[in-house]
Formats: C-alpha cells, structure tokens, sequence
C-alpha cells in the first residue's frame, strides 16, 4: 500500500526535522541559563555577553523548533487517524499533559525573557530563563511518555476497540521511558555543548576575542563531558531494557538470526544478507555484547529466527522482521558518536587543564567538526529505536500498517509531503546561512542594549533597521 | 455532569481563550500591511505582540492535544477529514512564526520584504481556515459509519464557510487594531483607531451575514435557539456599543467588545454542537456524540485533575506577562526585538 509508504516517510521526515532543533534548543537552553547565572554571581560583564551571544542562535533554531513541533501534533490526527483512535486515551493524554505543564511555561517565559531585559529585577529575569530550560525538559519528558508508550506498552487495558489507560503511575513508570528519558536529555545536552565547544574553538584558531571564548569553552566543554559520560551510562541501561522488553530488536541491531554463542560478542562491521538470513565477515568485539545487555560477561542474546517463531505463535503468520540493516547499522553509528565525544570532550578538558588548548590547532579543528556529532548521534538514534520497533506502530498492539487514515489519499500524503519538504528545506539552508553569519559577526559586533534606539515617529525612514 | 460533558467544556473554553488571544496576533499581523507605513512602524506593530504571540499560540495547541486525549475520534475524524485545509494552516504557522524572528537578521531589503510578506499571509490564512472550520462543523460534513470524512472542495468552501472565514478575519483585525491602539502612542495609534472605525461597518456586515446563514445553512437554531437567539443577540448589542466606544474613543472598552464578540461567537459553535462533537451530513445516525466519541473516564478523570490544578497556575503567569507589558511602546527608550 503506497498510502503506508508515503504516510511513513513523511511522518519520519517531519519529525526528524523537528529534532534537528529540539536537543539544541534543550541543550543551549541549559548553557545559556548557566552563563547568566554566572554573571548575575559573578557581576563580571564577560558572561553578560555571552549570554546574549549564544542566545542569538538559540532564538533563531528555538524559533524553527516551535514551528515544527505544531505539525507534530497535528499529523498524527491528519496521517494516522486509525492510530489516534486506538491509542487517544493513552497517548494522547501525556501529549495534553505535555502542553500544559511544558509548553505554556517555556513559550511564555521565553516570551518575557527576550523582551524583558531591563524590565525585570537581575534574578526574576535569571529565573525566566531556567524556567525555560525546565521547560524544554519537561516537555521532553512528556513526549518521550508518550512514545515510551509505543515501544512498550503499560498501564492500559483493550476495551471499547481500543487501548485505554487504567493505571497512570504504570503508565509513567514505564522502564522504557526511564531509560529513554535521561539518554535523550544527555544527548540534547550533548547537542548544546558541543556546539558551543565547536563555535569557540573556530574563534580560538582565528585567536579572536580568546578570552570570551575560552570562557564559552571551558563550560561547555564540562557540560559537554559530563552528558558524554550520562549519554554512556543511559545507553547501557536503554541496551539491557531492549534485551527484555524488544529482543527482537536487539536481536536486528546485532543482525543475529542465530542465538548468540555465550558470552556474546558486539559485533563492529558485518556483511548483512537478509534474503539467506545470514550475518557473514564479523568484526567481533568478545564479551561486549554480554556486557552490554546483562552487565556481566557472560549470558547470551536470542536470535530473529526463534524470536519470529514466538511472533508467530503469539500473533499469527506474518512479517515481524524489523529492516535488519538500517537497525544494525544506526545502533553502530550512534554507538560510534557516542565514543567520539567522550574522546572529544576528555582530550579537551585534558589539554585545557595542562593550558596546551591554544597551541593545539589540529585539535581545535577536530571540536568544530564535533558539532555535527551529536546531530548524527540523535537521528540515527531514534531512526533505530523506531524503525526498529518495526513492523509495529504500538508494540504487539497494532502494526504500522493500520493505523493510517483510511479517508487520506496518497495524493494528498504527497502533496503535505512534497510542501512540508520544501518549506523545511528552505528553512534548514535559512537557518545555516543565518548561524554562518552570526557566527562571523561574532560578539564584537552585537548590539550595544538600547544604545541605537531612536524614536521611531521622528526617524520615520524605512529601510535601516534599528539593529 | 458526565466527565467527557466537563472536557467538551474545557475544549471550548481552549478554543476560546485561542481566539481572543491570537485573534489580536492575527489582527496585527494584518497590519503590518494595511496599517504600518514604514520598516519601523512595522517593527513597533510587531513588537506589541512580541513577548506574547508564541504563548498565545499554545491555547491551539493545548486545545489540539486535548481533543486527542479526550475525544480520539473527533481529532481523529476530524484531522484526517480536514487534511488539505490542515496541510494549508500548518504552512501559514510554519511561515509566520519564523518570520518574527527571521525579518531583521539579514540587511536586505528583498529579505525583509519576503518575511513581511510571510507575516501576513501567515495571519491572514489561519483566521479565515479556522472560520471555514467551525462553520463547516455546524453546517456537517460527509461522516460514514466508521467515522470516517470523506469531504469534497465544496463541503469546506461554500457561502456560508467563506462567510463565516471572512467574518474571522475582519473580527480579528478589528480586534488587532484596537490592540495595536491600546500598545502604542501618538501617531500610530490614531490611525489605528482610525482604521478600526473604517472597517467597523464592513465587519458588521459579515456578522450579520454570518447570523442569518446559520439560520439558513444549519440546523443550530432548530435545535438550540433558546440559547443561541439571546446570544447572538448579544452580539449585535455588544456591536453596536462599540460604535460608540469607536466614536468617543474608549479603547479599553472597544477592546473589549470585540473580545466578547470573537468570545460570543466561539463559545456559539460549541453550543450548537451540543450534545454532539460532529455532525454528519450523510445520515444523522451517523452524527459523533460527545459520548461515542470520548476517552474513558480513568483517563478523563486523571486529566480533570491535572487540568484544574495547572490552568490556574498558566492563568496566573500569562497574566503577569502582560503585566510586565503593560506599557506602551513608544519605541523611545525600548530595546525593539524583532
Ligand atoms: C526530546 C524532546 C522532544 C521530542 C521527542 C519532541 N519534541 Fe516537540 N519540542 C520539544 C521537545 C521534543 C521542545 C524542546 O520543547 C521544543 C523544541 C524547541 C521548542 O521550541 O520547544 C518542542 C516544540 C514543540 C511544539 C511547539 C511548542 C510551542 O509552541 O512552544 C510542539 C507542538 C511539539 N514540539 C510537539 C511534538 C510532538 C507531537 C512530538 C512527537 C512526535 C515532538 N514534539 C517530539
Ligand atoms: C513522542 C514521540 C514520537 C512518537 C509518538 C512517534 C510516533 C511514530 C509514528 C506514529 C510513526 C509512523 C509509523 C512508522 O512508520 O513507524 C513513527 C515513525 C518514525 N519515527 Fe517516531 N515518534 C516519536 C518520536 C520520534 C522522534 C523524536 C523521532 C526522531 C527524530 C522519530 C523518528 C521516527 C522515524 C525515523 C520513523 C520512521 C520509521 C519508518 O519509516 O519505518 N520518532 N514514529
Ligand atoms: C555511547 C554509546 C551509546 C549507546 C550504547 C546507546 C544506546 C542506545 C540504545 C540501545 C538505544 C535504543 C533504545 C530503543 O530503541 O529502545 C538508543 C536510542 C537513542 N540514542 Fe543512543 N546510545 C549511545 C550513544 C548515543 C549518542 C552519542 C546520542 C546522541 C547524542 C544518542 C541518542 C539517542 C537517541 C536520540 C535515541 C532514541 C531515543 C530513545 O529511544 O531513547 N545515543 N541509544
């Protein structure tokens, strides 16, 4: 059915997009409260910049991330009405919740803190923005209940054709979300910090404004380390939660359709065949497997042949594959992500404490191309969590297939999806363009507060805008 | 009163608050092109609704994720069913939003031009598609046995849906005139209450329009016109004060008027729903009650709770960000942000 297909790419592509700048905004969000917090400590004016430099990128993309989240909320109702039916009273109420608790709290208060410089005593305006920062990570939490949900399903019972909540502390503690919720944050800290880290250390080569800089520098780069070590710990839990819960994932992102021998081995690179069903030329890493899903060295891990059988027993004939290679080999890039930053931000932390950062050019440039990392990181992340819970939209509830809008054509998929893709194109190469240009503007040339206001009756000409 | 009887409720006052307070971001939106003569008049017009805009937009939202938690089919037949008109308000949010923070990052003036003009189709589109919404929701729409709409062109544009998409847009400008009155000072802020007694006439027109076709075009006053006559009464007494307020210049109380007429006029949509969320144009067995179509009560209840604890506390803020806002613009000693 072309109507699944399209519903799909456009579902993936649309919310993909939004978390390009969901984990920024989460992440320089967190910074930006930090660096004004030491200058309402500190009274130092240095931090006072900083604030508002980083904050001209962090309004820009926070911008670009409201506006895809409103198509976020609107599509699953537009694309996949049979899914909204079946899940609305589960699902739909962490969205609500979501909306009340977090939205309104950041979006107001984002709201009074950029036009209330100057208006709010220091502290009340400092408290704007943590609240802010609270809010996105709230808003995080809410989202991730909701999707926790779909990977793992607790707290419902089926009744009146649908799956309705009976148990809202289930619902909530749901395992999944407590292993996806502290991974996700860390990696949209990560987000953060490292684009602070990449931007600085490019001003640091051009030896510009070294002081400014090496201060956006050192604190990033300990917010940055530290969600490298949480986004490690929280990877392994989200592992050994998989290994219980969705083996059959685990089982596609090790592209095992044997059990493993015990201990199992991780598997680096592979020659996937789907069509035989066999895994061929490993590059094994021993141990690593059984470490990573039970914490011990030993045990081992079904493989997709016999945990299909147990779909079929339990669920009828069918497909119950997820697509092996795209879920092995997101998990590997993540993976390798992950321990690029730790390296990263340990390297970094190392040669700013021995004061060797200045002299350490090639190392500069590898922290600029750092702030693609955790871009990378977070897409294939969830391109695996997703597509690996595959063929299921709900887990062993309800399968992708059926929960699209019967009433919805595929031309009018294509259409929404043709327009959402064009108009996301423009804005990703807007946002690039813009943040190039901040970028080499730098904080030099920011505008002194209030310094170029004029009255806007007597200048009355257009065209040269006050800023 | 049944739990799902409380959400409908709730549901409306969402939708409510959405059009009081984004029918002025609307309003002044509109208005960087009609009212603005210059890049800076334009700025100052677009800063009155800075700090508050994104806020006001969350009342859509909140007012979104309520009807998926506590009526799945509505938001789900209704979504699916309006998909293309959907698809077109999606773009004109996506648009207006970053065009408030996009429009004074470049120095060009073909780049200020282009965001200007995404700032008012962005404004200009949602209020007309939101009154082809809720008219189309009373009048009824092709609904099946299974839920399911299955609408053509003319089910969504008709006399009666335009009339009633024209009268969302003339109400929010006027409502965003007199906001940008209230917001500013000396020279512009005559001319928007000049402005405002221009298109009163016009505007009351099409509420008239729009009065008289709901009699014509649905069934609200068959079956709710005890409630809707004195309401919709209301409003044209409430109109014709405004002329008045219009006349002597009290822009506190023509604020308030046509933020009780965009008020009257929302909560009149959910009245004439009432007992139902949809109405079927096909069959009336196939009408969606608010009861087929709502969530279970454990989930209503613990969505009760959460609700009456945290509204009064997102009341409370919102109201002290306008209050931390209360002051004109004069554009003097403000740091303009947009
Ligand atoms: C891990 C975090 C996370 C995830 C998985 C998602 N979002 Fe998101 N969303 C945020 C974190 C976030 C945020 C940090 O709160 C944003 C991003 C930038 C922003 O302005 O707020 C946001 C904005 C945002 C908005 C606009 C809020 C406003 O106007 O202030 C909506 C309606 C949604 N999102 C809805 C969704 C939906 C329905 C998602 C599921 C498919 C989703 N988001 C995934
Ligand atoms: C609450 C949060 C989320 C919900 C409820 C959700 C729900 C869904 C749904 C309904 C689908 C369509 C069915 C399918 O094709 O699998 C889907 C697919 C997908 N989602 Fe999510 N999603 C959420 C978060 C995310 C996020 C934040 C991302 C990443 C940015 C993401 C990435 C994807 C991808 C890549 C697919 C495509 C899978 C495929 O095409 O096979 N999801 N998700
Ligand atoms: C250090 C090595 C890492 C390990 C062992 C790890 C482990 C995992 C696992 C097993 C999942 C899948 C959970 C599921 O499908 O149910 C996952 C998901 C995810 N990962 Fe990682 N990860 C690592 C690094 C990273 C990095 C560096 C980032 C980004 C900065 C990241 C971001 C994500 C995201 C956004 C998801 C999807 C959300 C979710 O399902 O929780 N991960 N990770």
């Amino acid at each position: 059915m072309e109507e699944v297909l399209l519903a799909r790419i456009q579902f993936a592509s649309t919310t993909l997009f939004h978390f390009i700048f969901v984990p920024l905004s989460i992440g320089l969000a967190l910074i930006i409260a930090i660096m004004q917090t030491m200058y309402v400590v500190k009274k130092d004016e240095i931090y006072l910049k900083m604030t508002k430099f980083w904050s001209v990128f962090f309004l820009i993309n926070f911008a670009i991330g409201v506006v895809t989240g409103i198509i976020q909320e609107f599509q699953f109702g537009m694309n996949w009405s049979a899914y909204s039916r079946f899940v609305g009273d589960i699902f739909g109420a962490p969205l609500a919740v979501e909306a009340l608790l977090a939205f309104f709290l950041e979006s107001t208060f984002i709201g009074i803190w950029i036009f209330g410089w100057n208006k709010l005593p220091k502290k009340l305006h400092l408290a704007c923005i943590w609240l802010v920062s609270i809010g996105t990570v709230m808003s995080a939490f809410w989202i991730l209940a909701a999707n926790s949900f779909m990977q793992n399903p607790t707290g419902y019972v089926l009744q009146n054709g649908r799956a309705e909540m009976n148990d809202v502390v289930a619902l909530l503690m749901n395992e999944k979300l407590w292993v996806a919720f502290p991974h996700t944050i860390f990696g949209s800290f990560a987000t953060g910090s490292f684009f602070v880290v990449g931007v600085s250390a490019w001003y640091l080569i051009k030896k510009r404004k070294v002081d400014f800089f090496k201060k956006s520098l050192t604190i990033s780069l300990v917010v940055g380390m530290l969600s490298g070590l949480g986004i490690a710990f929280t990877g392994h839990a989200q592992a050994q939660y998989l290994m219980h819960a969705q083996p059959m994932k685990m089982a596609a992102a090790e592209a095992l359709w044997e059990d493993s021998g015990d201990p199992a081995a991780w598997t680096l690179f592979a020659k996937i065949d789907v069509e035989n069903r066999e895994t061929t030329k490993r590059l094994d890493i021993p141990y690593m497997l059984s470490y990573l899903t039970y914490s011990e060295f030993k045990g081992k891990v079904q493989g997709m042949n016999a945990l299909e059988q147990q779909m079929i027993e339990k669920h009828g004939e069918g497909e119950y594959l997820p697509p092996v290679k795209t879920t092995f080999w997101s998990f590997r890039i993540m993976v390798v992500t992950g321990g690029t930053l730790l390296g990263l931000g340990a390297l970094g932390l190392f040669l700013m404490f021995r004061k060797k950062i200045m002299e350490s050019v090639w190392f500069l440039r590898l922290l600029i191309v750092g702030i693609f990392l955790p871009f990378i990181g977070n897409s294939f992340g969830w391109i695996m969590s997703e597509m690996g819970r595959q063929p299921w939209v709900v887990n062993g509830l309800m399968k992708t297939a059926d929960g699209i809008s019967p009433n919805v054509s595929a031309g009018q998929i294509l259409f929404s999806l043709i327009s959402f893709s064009t108009i996301y194109t423009i804005l990703g190469i807007i946002m690039v363009v813009l943040f190039v240009k901040f970028i080499q503007r730098g904080p030099e040339e920011q505008p002194e507060e209030d310094v170029s206001a004029t009255d806007p009756f007597e200048t009355g000409g257009a065209g040269h805008a006050i800023k | 009163m049944p739990l799902s009887d409380i959400w409908f409720i709730l549901i409306a006052v969402l939708f409510i608050g959405f059009i009081f307070l984004e029918g002025f971001d609307f309003g002044v939106g509109m208005s960087t092109k009609f009212l603005a003569r210059n890049d800076l008049e334009k700025r100052v017009v677009m800063n009155t609704i800075g700090p508050v805009w994104d806020a006001n937009e969350v009342w859509l939202i909140t007012a979104g994720g309520a009807m998926f938690a506590a009526f799945p089919h509505w938001y789900a037949t209704a979504f699916s069913g309006f998909y293309l008109p959907f698809v077109v308000l999606l773009l004109a949010f996506i648009i207006r939003g970053v065009a408030f923070e996009f429009r004074n990052k470049v120095d060009s003036k073909a780049w200020v031009k282009t965001w200007d003009w995404a700032v008012f189709i962005g404004s200009i589109l949602p209020p007309f598609l939101f009154g082809v919404f809720f008219t189309s929701l009373i009048r009824g729409l092709p609904i099946d046995g299974d839920m399911n709409m299955y609408a053509s062109f003319t089910d969504f544009i008709n006399v009666y849906t335009v009339i009633g998409g024209v009268t969302f847009v003339l109400l929010s400008y006027l409502h965003g005139l007199l906001f940008i009155g209230l917001k500013t000072v000396d020279d512009l802020r005559e001319r928007a209450n000049a402005a405002a007694r221009k298109v009163y006439a016009l505007t009351g027109v099409f509420l008239v329009l729009f009065i008289i076709f709901t009699y014509l075009d649905t069934d609200a006053f068959t079956d709710h016109g005890a409630i809707l006559i004195p309401m919709y009464g209301l409003v044209v007494v409430l109109y014709g004060l405004l002329f008045f307020f219009l006349k002597t210049k009290r822009e506190g109380l023509s604020f308030t008027m046509t933020g009780l007429v965009l008020i009257i006029v929302m909560a009149s949509f959910f009245i004439a729903l009432f007992p139902n969320v949809m109405i079927s144009s096909m069959d009336p067995a196939f009408n969606m009650s608010i009861a087929d179509a709502a969530s279970g009560d454990y989930s209503l209840k613990i969505m009760t709770i959460v609700a009456f604890t945290m509204v009064p506390i997102v009341l409370a803020y919102t109201i002290w960000s306008y209050y931390v806002f209360r002051k004109r613009l004069t554009g003097d000693k403000e740091h303009l942000e947009y």
